[in-house]
């Protein structure tokens, strides 16, 4: 591709990129707790749609939902069983549960599906300019996640329980004095970021093949975007995320993909050094949560 | 005498809120003065200020002369300065010597571990800690927890202590207690910022003090100039919170 | 020597011993096998337990220690001919001082970035040295079988590093030991308690977090060294093995964090856990899901590990043990 395909499908790609941020960013600004399951939670949702709609024969898109409803109800159990009792504990303990979670999960999947590759066909008629032609799938998975993204920006400021999100994680003692059920919404909230995962891995499998381990590249460009994009803030994850693929996208002609997860460390910790509130704190719009 | 501290026009905001507005005021050396002020006007964010934790929007601290702005805590505390949390952090799986071991190593003097739990154990003795000083910190009351606060900043050996609402949560017996450790410790000639809500306790102990309101300065003085001063007394009224119980009804 | 009054270090040359004497009876290779990597596990976990433990930093990637000073030794043996033991020091301080670079800029970062970081770090590495024609790439490097003549040849070369590995362990362990005992581990425990009020006492976090940072590497890289040079071949998925760092952290948190002796034992009963399950036919596969639920209890039920609770049983034998 040229490099103005490559750029234009980065921004496609990215939009999901930052989806898949917003499941990490809103359960980390919401209770400060890392959900170290990420990347799995997002290869559980690429191994759903490849599931639901191959020997479920669902269509493709049909899968959305059910995946988002099945993401937030692991996220909801995951919460009670390994975060409940951790929450107001130093960092390191939440860190060290949702990992031992993680092993877990990868440790069931590789006996399962083993190492494989796998895909999800899905034919949806491109968008041709010019030379180009701008996979179906590319422009279907970035509008979805705008409609998503939209979606959850009005939950959060609209909506009643979206509003006591962001009062719980502003202030958690104070939420619970004016009588809202804090352990109720940090479980909807956990459960609102793994959902978010779950559904930006069925995207990507769209998109990509994929294997058990797969999680882990995108563990860290979530980790990328979360730190770009300003910790709680899923409009900035959004951002950063498109942010990204115009990166990945401006890099990948000149450069052979193993040498991504290398630029894409440097970046993040460069970001993190520079920048402790995130690029986009910096430029003053405010998350759920300032730390 | 010279200034000890100084704050020079030092104002803070966070988000909407404009915390602390063009403060200025200084501390004599071997005085003690008061800060009070009804809740949310600030006080803990000028400790805060003061201390390093956040940095000025705006304005100078000098402490013995140099600029302190925006340094980090830890060169602070080098420096000769040491504070108590309003909420007490002690290190709660270290036993109560190792914690004040470790605001002697640390701080002014930057001793090695033997002499610095020598001066460890001399702070617990001013605090009147030292029979439990092999006590886990986490197995303390709350009003042992606060003298361990006060040991672990006076281990230390600073030049000026910063006394965060020290007396808050104790009943009247512990509280007269400290007020004897507080003089006790200006006696050894350290000089003390201190806040407190008890203003019977804050009026005896100060040699001047600074009333702060909405994030500004209301007035400085004598205490018995601040008590008489109108609007303090104004500022007060809507805050019954002050009331000290052993002068409920008088002014 | 006051250090000799101190039980510990008895307890310390009692396992060394008991190391160096038991495989060497009879000859038994199998036995010396299962305690070198016995001796590698603890090495690992006792180092990572002076970042994890102490100054309660997760390093998700402190295998990179491990690996770079594997490629180090052996590059350094192979292509420039030095011997064992300059090469594996060498490894050491050049891993050690790079990590200090390194841990001076990310060590400013507060709890969970540092960690977050740290899983990176390991992934990018290993990208890197996979792409680093001079050491081998991604086909990794092949030592000689000539290297193993200055040391008597593959048979003696082998209880050589045998004991340098007991060695390296012997001292990982009173490191961690002396470190706990001395002003700079009362630092680093001040930061783990909490790391504003360490601060606010005049605890120079940065310069103290890295320092640990710097430290908890250089045993692990020369063990890496010793391991890399017994097998005579190293490529990036053994160097950079992920789960060996995850294991590090498992053992850390079940023997008891903080403690001297925690990852000791946890290092031993992990290892041996281990060797049974790969060898199990049921169990092999499920290794991570049993190394996952197990971390899993230990974090919601025993945070303290298997020496927090004796220690809670019987607080005598904390004067002993540390």
């Amino acid at each position: 591709m040229g490099i103005l395909a490559s750029l234009f499908d980065g921004v496609l790609v990215g939009a999901v990129y930052g989806l898949a941020a917003m499941g990490i960013t809103l359960i980390w600004g919401v209770m400060n707790v890392i959900n170290l399951t990420h990347g799995t939670m997002i290869v559980a949702g690429m191994f759903a749609v490849y599931l639901l709609a191959g020997a479920a024969g669902v269509p493709v898109y049909a899968t959305l939902p059910l995946i988002l409803i099945g993401g937030f109800l692991a996220g909801v159990a995951m919460y009670w069983i390994a975060v409940h009792r951790l929450v107001g504990q130093p960092p390191l303990m939440s860190l060290l549960s949702t990992f031992s979670v993680n092993l877990v999960l990868i440790g069931l999947g590789t006996v399962v599906w083993g190492t494989d590759l796998f895909n999800v066909p899905v034919s949806l008629p491109g968008l041709s300019l010019g030379h180009y032609t701008f996979p179906g799938t590319h422009l279907m998975a970035a509008g979805l996640t705008v409609a998503i993204a939209a979606a959850l920006y009005v939950f959060l400021n609209r909506a009643r329980i979206g509003k006591a999100v962001r009062a719980v994680s502003g202030n958690r003692e104070a939420a619970e004095l004016v009588g809202i059920p804090t352990r109720r919404v940090l479980a909807l909230s956990f459960g609102l970021g793994v959902a978010l995962a779950c559904v930006s891995g069925m995207l990507i499998a769209t998109m990509f093949p994929f294997t058990v381990l797969s999680g882990d590249p995108y563990l860290l460009k979530s980790f990328v975007v979360t730190v770009l994009g300003g910790l709680g803030n899923p409009v900035g994850a959004l951002v950063a995320g498109i942010a990204l693929g115009l990166l990945e996208g401006l890099a990948t002609p000149f450069m052979p993909v193993s040498w991504t997860p290398v630029i894409e460390f440097v970046l993040f910790v460069a970001v993190l050094i520079a920048f402790p509130g995130g690029v986009l704190g910096v430029l003053g719009l405010r998350g759920t949560r300032p730390h | 005498m010279s200034a000890l501290l100084e704050v020079e026009d030092v104002s803070r905001r966070f988000g909407g809120v404009q915390a602390v507005r063009a403060l200025s005021f200084s501390l004599a050396e071997g005085s003690i003065l008061g800060l009070i002020g009804p809740n949310g006007a600030g006080k803990s964010t000028v400790f805060n200020l003061i201390d390093g934790v956040i940095a000025p929007d705006q304005g100078k601290i000098s402490f013995q002369g140099a600029d302190i702005t925006a340094q980090p805590p830890y060169r602070i505390a080098r420096l000769g300065l040491a504070r108590t949390h309003q909420i007490v952090q002690p290190f709660m799986t270290m036993s109560v010597l190792e914690n004040c071991t470790v605001g002697a190593c640390f701080g002014r003097e930057n001793l090695r571990l033997e002499h610095g739990r020598q001066a460890a154990r001399e702070a617990l003795l001013q605090v009147g800690l030292d029979d439990r000083s092999e006590m886990l910190a986490s197995q303390l009351t709350i009003a042992g927890k606060k003298r361990l606060e006060l040991a672990r900043a006076l281990a230390a050996r600073p030049t000026l202590l910063l006394l965060d609402e020290v007396l808050a949560g104790l009943n009247a017996t512990e509280v007269e207690h400290m007020i004897a450790i507080i003089r006790a410790i200006r006696s050894r000639g350290v000089s003390i910022l201190m806040i407190e809500h008890l203003m019977q306790a804050i009026m005896t102990l100060s040699d001047r003090v600074v009333v702060l309101a909405s994030g500004a300065k209301l007035a400085e003085g004598l205490p018995a100039e601040v008590a008489a001063d109108p609007a303090v007394i104004e500022a007060y009224l809507g805050d019954p919170g002050l009331a000290d119980p052993r002068h409920a009804g008088q002014p | 020597m006051t250090v000799l009054r101190r039980p510990f270090v008895w307890v310390i040359g009692a396992v060394l011993l008991a190391f160096v004497l038991v495989p060497a009876y009879g000859n038994n290779v199998e036995l010396r096998e299962n305690l070198l990597l016995a001796a590698l596990y603890i090495t690992l976990a006792s180092s990572l337990n002076m970042i994890l433990g102490y100054a309660g930093y997760v390093n998700f990637g402190s295998i990179v220690f491990f690996g770079l000073g594997g490629y180090l030794c052996v590059w350094l043996m192979s292509a420039h001919g030095w011997s064992l033991f300059v090469a594996t020091l060498a490894a050491g301080v050049t891993v050690s001082a790079l990590a200090l670079l390194f841990g001076l800029g990310i060590l400013r970062l507060r709890g969970a970035y540092f960690a977050l970081a740290t899983i990176g770090v390991n992934e990018a590495v290993m990208a890197f040295v996979a792409n680093f024609e001079p050491w081998g790439g991604s086909s990794g490097i092949y030592l000689s079988p000539e290297l193993f003549q200055p040391l008597g040849g593959p048979a003696r070369a082998l209880w050589t590093i045998y004991y340098l590995m007991v060695g390296v362990m012997g001292l990982s362990l009173y490191l961690s030991y002396a470190v706990k005992r001395s002003k700079f581990g009362l630092a680093l425990r001040a930061i783990g308690q909490n790391e504003d009020a360490a601060a606010a006492l005049g605890v120079v976090t940065p310069r103290y977090k890295a320092a640990v940072y710097s430290l908890s590497a250089f045993l692990p890289a020369v063990a890496g060294g010793l391991y890399f040079f017994k097998s005579a071949f190293i490529q990036p998925p053994d160097a950079f093995d992920l789960q060996l760092s995850t294991e590090a952290i498992v053992i850390a948190m079940l023997g008891g964090q903080g403690t001297v002796a925690g990852p000791a034992i946890g290092a031993f009963l992990y290892e041996q856990l281990r060797g049974w399950l790969l060898t199990s036919p049921a169990f092999s596969h499920f290794q991570l899901v049993i190394a996952g639920t197990l971390l899993l209890a230990i974090v919601l039920f025993a945070p303290g590990g298997l020496m927090g609770w004796l220690y809670r049983r019987w607080p005598g034998l904390r004067r002993i043990l540390e």
